[in-house]
């Protein structure tokens, strides 16, 4: 429970990064589908379920100890990659129009009409594949 | 433009995204609980919908914030979907215990 509430902080703060990033389409679209939409969903089912923490089970010491060296060992793998990495240089100041609705819509029904129609498709074979699969079944 | 001289630099979006991504990484194999599992899934999507964005600003070129939508698109399919079958599995089964559902299991 607390932390779906903690992952709706952390989604609104990387909205807020948007912002900075003058990608404003984006953060807003990023609000509104992650903390109005999905997160609601984790935390209806958290409700629906009825899970506690007396009821939670966790894994064994010794698999968090390796799960917790696993990830340790990526990140400092991928720091590591990103040391011996030199990047191209960047126009600055990159053009502020760039993630307003306009220019993104521009882009998106033109250049990407195609994907922008098939993940409608995608969308509406998601929503009654999950209709579908919720649906108490009758004997 | 004066602003553009505080910008962040992009190596500090690059260790952020990062670190986003080994904590969801962390978290899928820490916990045992599929709701948790999913939410973890959530936030590596999303760090790397943040490095997207970021350089796609720094580049310029708007194709980045093209794809991080379709992200988000294929994120919200993928939760409605994996929020259906956890209800479908749990009212089977009776919990969200990914060590409970082993029959796939060779």
């Amino acid at each position: 429970m607390y932390s779906v509430l903690s992952l709706i902080v952390c989604f609104f703060t990387i909205a807020g990064h948007y912002v900075l990033l003058n990608a404003q389409f984006l953060a807003i679209t990023h609000i509104i589908v992650y903390a109005g939409a999905i997160m609601v969903l984790f935390l209806f089912v958290v409700m629906l379920l009825n899970l506690n923490a007396e009821t939670e089970m966790h894994k064994s010491g010794k698999l968090q100890i390796a799960a917790t060296i696993a990830a340790g060992m990526l990140f400092v793998t991928l720091l590591a990659s990103f040391r011996s990495t030199t990047f191209g240089t960047f126009s600055f100041p990159p053009p502020s129009d760039m993630g307003l609705v306009q220019h993104v819509g521009q882009r998106l029904f033109t250049d990407y009409l195609l994907p922008f129609e098939i993940s409608s498709i995608l969308f509406l074979s998601a929503m009654i594949g999950a209709v579908v699969l919720s649906k108490k079944e009758r004997h | 433009m004066e602003h553009t001289a505080q910008m962040v630099p992009l190596n500090y979006y690059l260790f952020l995204s990062t670190f986003l991504f080994c904590i969801g990484v962390m978290g899928v194999l820490f916990r045992r609980n599929a709701i948790i599992i999913l939410m973890c899934i959530e936030l590596m999507l999303n760090s790397v919908n943040l490095l997207l964005v970021a350089f796609s600003s720094y580049n310029g070129n708007s194709d980045g914030q093209v794809f991080v939508f379709f992200i988000m698109v294929v994120a919200a399919a993928e939760v409605a979907v994996g929020l259906a079958l956890l209800i479908s599995i749990y009212r089977n089964i009776g919990s969200t215990d990914i060590d409970v559902l082993n029959k796939l299991k060779w």
